[in-house]
């Protein structure tokens, strides 16, 4: 069977947007159906596997951490990269100037830096290319 | 000739930019192109049949393809007996299995 990979272009940061979960959720069809999946993850899009995020409690409700089970995108992330380890392969690539620009360099292990060209080889090599810009 | 898959994110009561999609798909259509629409997030609150002026109608009378994600409008409390006829309950998967698809153009909007 012909090997299948899927790229997607992100660029709205963490918990602004329904557009990181549906990209997540994206990606996570696509590898459980054995498609690769490049994802280049452009402007704000480069916070999502940041490594410093932290769930929280909630005190309006009175909820503990636990209680909360708050979801994070590195967590999120951390499980695609695991899932994706192999084959399929689920390669995200940070821009690095945009990861410069915003201090975001302490990323879940798998992520990689890279620039728009990489974007650019991933999107020739794909079967197809699927950019989810910000409103 | 290449398919071309339109992704509807945006609330056609909020953002008068649903029209660019209709007027795509239906340009597309008209030239035979085979055209399908995922509607995603608050797209999906076209759907209703009660939802006057929707555009999903006319784009369903054109020939487009409806489809919807069955997470978004249950997120939404749309039921299946709420949805105009044309349109299709569908799920993450199948916008997947439409994007690996060779010759498919696909535009999120």
């Amino acid at each position: 069977m012909t090997e299948r990979t899927l790229t997607l272009a992100l660029m709205d940061p963490p918990y602004e947007s329904a557009n990181s979960t549906t990209a997540l959720r994206i990606i996570s069809a696509a590898l459980q159906k054995g498609i690769h999946v490049n994802v280049f993850a452009y402007e704000g899009a480069v916070c999502l596997p940041l490594k410093d995020q932290m769930p929280h409690a909630n005190p309006v409700k009175g909820t503990t951490v636990e209680q909360e089970e708050h979801p994070t995108t590195r967590a999120l992330i951390t499980s695609l990269l695991q899932i994706g380890d192999g084959s399929p392969l689920l390669n995200w690539v940070n821009c690095g100037l945009c990861v410069d620009e915003r201090g975001a360099g302490n990323v879940v292990d798998g992520v990689k830096r890279g620039s728009p060209a990489d974007f650019f080889k991933m999107a020739q090599e794909s079967t197809n290319t699927l950019v989810i810009p910000t409103k | 000739m290449p398919k071309y898959l339109l992704i509807e994110s945006r609330d056609p009561f909020e953002s008068r930019d649903t029209a660019f999609l209709e007027q795509t798909a239906t340009a597309l259509r008209q030239r035979g192109h085979e055209v399908v629409v995922f509607l995603v997030q608050n797209g999906v609150l076209a759907v209703r049949k009660n939802a006057l002026g929707s555009y999903l109608s006319r784009l369903a009378s054109a020939g487009v393809i409806l489809l919807a994600d069955d997470f978004s409008l249950h997120e939404r409390g749309i039921q299946p007996a709420e949805l105009q006829p044309g349109i299709q309950r569908s799920d993450i998967g199948a916008l997947v299995d439409a994007l690996a698809q060779e010759k498919t153009k696909a535009i999120w909007h």
